[in-house]
């Protein structure tokens, strides 16, 4: 079978988000895979030791996304791709979907493409959809469990009302919960091989596309205000006191 | 001269640290108070390739360097001192002197389980009447056609309970003119019979790491498991030294970082008279001096991993980042109780535990008067490295990952 993770480099989960001169600011903080991300190279996996194949990691980004990529590699994917072009500064979801779309056909023969069900940076969780909406394949979203037999593939999704089991032919793509397992170290022998790889960077011109139009922009960037808030505990006799000079303060706040 | 750490080390730095804070983290405090050892702690560590991951991969190891080992002991003790007593017992006097001093069958037949992590190693050097005066040991052995005969009893053996197998230093030639010379290594399976071990318990720290003794009554030793020659036993003994001691020094540099890292969270959230102690000039020094520290202790113990990576004898340099770790991290946990104040005293914060973990370092493997002697004996031009017959062989990339 051959298996494509399609992960993100994001900011760190710590790191402190704001907005600077219109633009998206983290700081000092380091670049890490999309947390959601390493729950797909960890399904992906597990699809690879229950039916043999290939695991290819597959990045938009600039160069410094190949360390997402390492990742990857020394979680056990067999190689990378990293999808890097001067021209994709602004790319929304659909977008990106279509990079990775004709990233998928250039790379051929792919079974299933899984994705993590949101990114930690944007958080909008519809590429994978439109990705698949682009290959024209189904798409099982919110897997928790992956089965593949015969030339198809059932998950079973973590919906809000329960557990929904659906089935698709393959090729198909899926976007995989937290519980499709937690993901595995990096093992001693995968840093090894990630620390030497040479991962190969396709601009557009490689996968035959030119700059897919941005169809949603951010038309403002603001850091939200800080909220600056004061505590006063009220103490009193009794409860009924305490309540008389709490509704009291509610009134003079003219909260009510 | 290059101080960076390659992609290679600090990925292998990260997992090492993910494992710890992810599964260690959440229990040890439990264990710790419990003085039991961690249930699955060894198990996990085997089966990620941590208590092998310096030997080449044909030994069952990772491939890894020698520099690896010590960025992977910072990790480990940076959340428990018990996990990094396993790399310095297993790894360090156990299987690394095998890599040392084995023969081609030995490291075979035990090497290939002890880095896979499938069996587990100890040394046992100290008894009950003897530490530092290695050559006064007594437990003995004697030789009997194809075997050895094993008497004698050993003492604050680190995972005496645990492991399946312990490279013992016994004497085999009271008669030697230089007590030193009287001694062979052996390695023994722990479930020979005549071998009984049980566990100590009441130490100060170290609470959720076993320590016991091992007692020999007539146990029937193989001569085919003599390590080296007999007679080698001090020489090979004091190699495993130099393997244990950087481990803990590379632990006890980890405890340094933890205390800083602890101190510099609360002093920028507890306040007092107004503002956050660390604003506090006092607070300042305090955490001034761990953080730097920090530094003297891992670049010395960077410099022993790039000494061993390059197969020169480092015991002089091992002996300067074991005393100068383990006493800045004792010194940094006191004053990390300190800015703790009441809180660091119990044990809803971790330092104290980093208190008691690191008082022990002190006294194991040549307490901090033996290093002061190998220094002094160094600078006084008293001591020398004579080259041995076995050396640990340089780390090659291509041999160790072939």
């Amino acid at each position: 079978m051959k298996i494509i993770a399609c992960i993100k480099q994001v900011p760190d989960s710590e790191a402190k988000i704001k907005a600077e001169g219109g633009q998206v600011s983290w700081g000092e903080s380091p670049l890490v895979i999309n947390p959601f991300d390493e729950y797909a190279v960890e399904g992906a996996l597990q699809q690879k030791e229950a039916q043999g194949g290939t695991v290819t990691a597959l990045c938009i980004g600039p160069e410094s996304a190949k360390e997402a990529l390492k990742h990857a590699l020394a979680m056990g994917a067999d190689d990378a791709i990293l999808i890097s072009d001067a021209a994709l500064t602004a790319l929304d979801t659909q977008g990106a979907a279509r990079v990775l779309a004709a990233a998928i056909n250039k790379i051929g023969g792919v079974d299933m493409v899984v994705f993590g069900r949101q990114t930690l940076d944007d958080g909008s969780g519809i590429t994978a959809a439109q990705t698949a909406r682009v290959l024209g394949w189904p798409m099982l979203g919110l897997a928790g469990q992956i089965k593949v037999d015969a030339g198809s593939v059932e998950v079973s999704r973590v919906i809000e009302e329960g557990r929904q089991n659906v089935k698709a032919k393959l090729p198909a793509v899926i976007s995989v919960v937290q519980s499709i397992g937690e993901p595995r170290y990096p093992s001693f022998m995968g840093i090894r091989k990630a620390s030497k790889a040479e991962i190969p960077i396709w601009s557009l011109n490689d996968i035959g596309l030119s700059a897919p139009a941005q169809i949603v922009s951010r038309v403002e960037l603001i850091t939200p205000p800080s909220r600056d808030v004061t505590c006063e505990i009220i103490t009193g006799e009794s409860p009924a006191e305490i309540a008389e000079v709490l509704a009291d303060k509610i009134l003079a706040e003219k909260v009510l | 001269m290059d101080f960076s750490l390659s992609p290679e080390h600090q990925m292998a730095q990260k997992m090492v640290r993910d494992f710890a804070q992810k599964e260690i983290g959440p229990v040890i405090k439990e264990y710790d108070r419990r003085q039991e050892p961690i249930p699955f702690a060894l198990k996990r560590m085997g089966e990620l390739g941590i208590l092998g991951l310096c030997f080449p991969v044909r030994y069952g190891g990772q491939g890894m360097d020698y520099l690896a080992l010590g960025l992977a002991c910072e990790e480990l003790e940076a959340v428990d001192t018990s996990l990094r007593v396993a790399m310095s017992v297993h790894t360090g006097l156990c299987s690394m002197n095998l890599f040392q001093w084995g023969t081609e069958e030995q490291k075979q037949k035990f090497l290939i389980p002890l880095a896979k992590g499938e069996k587990i190693g100890c040394g046992a050097f100290t008894e009950p009447g003897m530490g530092s005066d290695v050559a006064a040991m007594r437990t003995s052995a004697k030789r009997d056609g194809d075997f050895y005969i094993l008497n004698g009893e050993k003492m604050w053996i680190s995972l005496a309970s645990k492991a399946d197998l312990v490279l013992v230093t016994v004497k085999t030639n009271p008669s030697a003119r230089k007590p030193s010379d009287g001694l062979s290594t052996f390695i023994v399976d722990l479930n020979t019979p005549g071998v009984t071990r049980g566990d100590i318990h009441g130490k100060l720290g170290v609470r959720a790491g076993a320590t016991g003794w091992i007692n020999f009554q007539d146990v029937k030793v193989p001569a085919a498991n003599r390590l080296g020659e007999e007679g080698e036993g001090f020489k090979i003994t004091m190699s495993g030294f130099d393997h244990g001691r950087y481990t803990v020094a590379s632990g006890a540099t980890g405890i340094i970082r933890a205390c800083l890292e602890a101190s510099v969270k609360y002093a920028k959230t507890r306040q007092t008279f107004g503002k956050p102690i660390a604003e506090y000039q006092l607070i300042q020094e305090k955490i001034a001096k761990m953080a730097q520290e920090y530094e003297i202790a891992r670049l010395l113990y960077y410099q022993v991993g790039w000494m061993k990576n390059q197969g020169k004898r480092c015991t002089r340099e091992t002996s300067y980042a074991k005393k100068f770790a383990t006493e800045a991290s004792f010194s940094a946990a006191n004053e990390a109780i300190q800015i703790h104040g009441a809180y660091g005293y119990s044990d809803e914060y971790d330092v104290e535990r980093y208190l008691r973990n690191a008082r022990g370092a002190m006294i194991y493997e040549g307490s901090s008067e033996i290093q002061t002697l190998i220094q002094a004996g160094y600078a006084l031009g008293e001591r020398s490295d004579k080259p041995l017959r076995c050396e640990l062989p340089a780390y090659d990339e291509k041999v160790w990952q072939s």
